[in-house]
């Protein structure tokens, strides 16, 4: 059996275009010192630190675990450092979980990051290579017809991109770290912006953000050292898929549904809907919210949309399964840090520290990353009840 | 904790230049070797893969996704991946084992630097904003190493030499895949001149395309599929700091600290490999490694002889359980690298069952 194991702190940084104030190092220090804050410890009290982010390209720094070990009070422990492409802010908790649950550590830090100020993300993603077609796309393009075709499929209103683009932001105007602050955001103004992806519009995108999420994961032994309420792991799962095959399903992809699977029987989640009292899931285009509650099992395929239209997502609206209260992805993108953000943010949930974006006696949440061509899962169940 | 063991390595020829091959083409034929040794006809049989690569060897952002192409992942897989040497894909799926999510894992890395000035790339390794816009190369740090060696008396050029002329005769001698290989005599070596003062290039290591491939799991598993395994008893890593004028350079205290609790001296090591990229570093890691004369050293000719950037680490392992396995040996270590000057060290026990 696996060890118990909570999150005991959480830390993350205003989530901003550009952080011209500190560097790399500076940015995860600053994440880094809010958690251990957050747990009442100090460095010595970390016995390994796990660290993620997305390409190495997005900032120019070849596997920066080796330049931010000073930064992130490493030096004479263990250092692992994850890249499992979007997905990975999820799959770093994951692994950073992993380290006290096998019996391994005790208490661990993790961060992960992205300061996408300093390159450029779409020359990263669309770089040329030798023996294959050149896509000056990025994942707004790559995306794009998957969402067209879960339109054609579900035959969904054509303005449910635009409610999710809505929702999100209002989510977002409650969480100061938030990037996006549009507290007077409208349906009429997401619709009228630019389309840049057909059916994603500028407004329906996220941001490209700079920023960092830290937590520390400890053994139950440990739990009661820091004085603020654990998030108990009550589940994690990853899943990989190619990026094409033959028949493969695109849209509501295999590899999502058996990581859900995987994860809710872990944490005895029978009816998502009912059992969770929210998510906090990696949507970074809006029409991802109707797919990947479909994908997640919180809604029959071809039905999302209907949740999404119904205000069951929306906390303003009075949704009984509110999704993304932080604001989620459409509001902040860190890229390597958005999974964390969103297992941290779930965390949050549970141990009641969400302050304005608090749903009200939180017990259970989930946390949600994907990546890659929408083919790499992580996820994970938190609890204010270790089970 | 449960012990944890090893039943198949594969290893490619290391190669200067893999021409046109893509990451499939290098991670399927040592993926599906390992696999075979292991009884096994797919990573679907396996609760867990998981492997290390780095995007700036080839020179593209995500380079690992393909490699999911290598593995038969339909229907999906549990997987991840560390933009790291192979030997900490190995360490995370001892972690999942130990915590009940797995019995078993498939491990692989791999490396094409050949598009690319290695050590030039590996320069953006340093510090972004203090040491990586001089572009100080790897070898240039290497060669800073190997003066202060000398200049502390640690250590003669012949010294340096015998490293290298060792490496090749082991590989000339055991080694099938590796690159540079042969008879090669110590004064010849010194003939040379130096390239980056005080280092020939013969004391550094090449340049090489290529991947390696491991499957373990749980001892009883082994078991059950009826393998002869080896016991991996003990496994660690530290870093260290990052700022090279802060560490003595002529010690690895992250490998002492490692080896210390790895359990290195619990017992006789009768080989090790050693991840040394260069000769000087042979030195200074067999002292870290409290090693003495009775070890035979790098028996494969180490990464000298064939540097797969990002699987040599998982290589060195493979190499240690392969002679365990064929009942050559009973225990020995091995160890692997990252970062400039030795900054980050991995050390592992491997023993008979």
């Amino acid at each position: 059996m696996a060890n118990l194991a909570a999150v005991v702190g959480i830390g993350q940084t205003k989530y901003q275009t550009k952080r011209g104030d500190v560097s790399i190092a500076g940015l995860l220090r600053e994440a880094a010192v809010n958690a251990l804050q957050d747990a009442d410890l100090t460095w010595n009290d970390i016995d390994a630190v796990i660290i993620g982010k997305a390409p190495d390209m997005f900032e120019g720094v070849v596997m920066p675990e080796i330049y931010l070990t000073d930064a992130l009070g490493c030096n004479g422990k263990p250092m692992l450092r994850v890249h499992t492409a979007g997905s990975v802010g999820g799959s770093t908790a994951l692994v950073a979980a992993s380290h006290v649950q096998s019996g391994t550590f005790k208490r661990v830090l993790t961060v992960t990051f992205e300061k996408q100020s300093e390159s450029n993300a779409m020359w990263a993603l669309s770089n040329p290579q030798p023996f294959s077609p050149h896509l000056n796309a990025g994942a707004g393009g790559y995306f794009a017809p998957i969402m067209r075709e879960y339109i054609r499929r579900s035959k969904a209103p054509w303005d449910t991109g635009i409610k999710v683009a809505v929702k999100d932001r209002l989510h977002g105007a409650r969480n100061p770290l938030a990037h996006l602050q549009l507290p007077e955001i409208t349906m009429k103004e997401v619709e009228e912006s630019p389309m840049l992806w057909d059916p994603i519009r500028f407004l329906e995108s996220c941001p490209s953000s700079d920023g960092a999420c830290a937590m520390v994961i400890a053994d139950e032994s440990l739990v009661n050292e820091s004085p603020n309420k654990p998030a108990w792991i009550r589940g994690g799962a990853m899943r990989s898929e190619p990026t094409m095959y033959a028949g493969r399903e695109e849209v509501n992809p295999q590899a999502g549904r058996d990581c859900a699977a995987d994860v809710y029987k872990q944490a005895g989640i029978t009816n998502p809907r009912k059992d969770l009292d929210c998510a906090e899931v990696y949507v970074p285009f809006s029409w991802y919210e109707p797919m990947w509650l479909e994908n997640l099992g919180f809604a029959e395929e071809g039905k999302g949309w209907e949740l999404t239209m119904a205000g069951a997502t929306s906390l303003d609206e009075d949704g009984d399964i509110p999704w993304n209260c932080s604001g989620g992805v459409l509001s902040s993108n860190a890229i390597g840090a958005s999974g964390m953000i969103r297992f941290a943010e779930a965390a949050r949930q549970v141990r009641g520290t969400a302050d304005a974006h608090q749903v009200d006696g939180a017990k259970t949440a989930l946390g949600h990353a994907y990546g890659g061509g929408a083919q790499f899962y992580a996820m994970w169940v938190v609890s204010s009840e270790k089970g | 904790m449960k012990d944890i063991a090893i039943v198949s390595f594969a290893q490619s020829d290391c190669v200067r230049q893999a021409g046109t091959a893509n990451e499939v083409e290098l991670i399927m034929p040592v993926v599906n070797k390992a696999l075979a040794e292991a009884g096994l006809e797919s990573s679907q049989q396996v609760d867990f893969v998981c492997s290390g690569s780095c995007d700036y060897q080839q020179g593209a952002a995500f380079a690992f996704v393909l490699g999911v192409d290598a593995l038969g992942a339909v229907p999906p897989i549990k997987e991840s991946h560390v933009e790291m040497d192979a030997a900490w894909a190995l360490y995370e799926s001892i972690l999942k084992i130990r915590m009940d999510q797995a019995d078993s894992a498939l491990i692989y890395g791999f490396g094409k630097s050949s598009p690319g000035e290695l050590p030039i790339v590996l320069s953006q390794q340093l510090d972004p904003y203090y040491l990586a816009p001089q572009w100080v190369d790897t070898v240039s740090l290497a060669a800073m190493q190997a003066r202060m060696m000398l200049d502390a008396g640690d250590i003669t050029e012949q010294d340096m030499a015998d490293v290298v002329s060792r490496s090749r005769r082991n590989a000339a001698a055991n080694n099938p895949y590796a690159q540079l290989k042969g008879d090669v005599s110590v004064d010849d070596l010194l003939a040379e001149d130096t390239w980056v003062s005080p280092l020939r290039k013969h004391d550094c290591c090449p340049i090489s395309d290529g991947a390696s491939a491991m499957v373990i799991c749980t001892v009883e598993k082994a078991k059950e599929w009826g393998k002869p395994y080896a016991v991996i008893s003990g496994i660690d890593h530290r870093i260290e700091t990052h700022n090279l004028g802060a560490r003595d350079l002529t010690r690895s205290v992250s490998t002492e600290q490692a080896a210390a609790a790895a359990g290195v001296a619990d017992g006789d090591v009768e080989v090790a490999e050693i991840y040394t990229p260069y000769s000087h570093q042979e030195i200074i890691l067999k002292k870290a490694l409290g090693l003495g004369d009775n070890t035979e050293i790098n028996p494969s000719g180490g990464v000298l002889a064939g540097n797969l950037m990002m699987a040599s680490g998982l290589s060195r392992i493979g190499e240690v359980a392969r002679r365990i396995i064929n009942g050559e040996i009973k225990r020995g270590v091995a160890h692997c690298t990252s970062g400039p000057c030795l900054q980050h060290n991995l050390v592992t026990v491997l023993e008979a069952a």
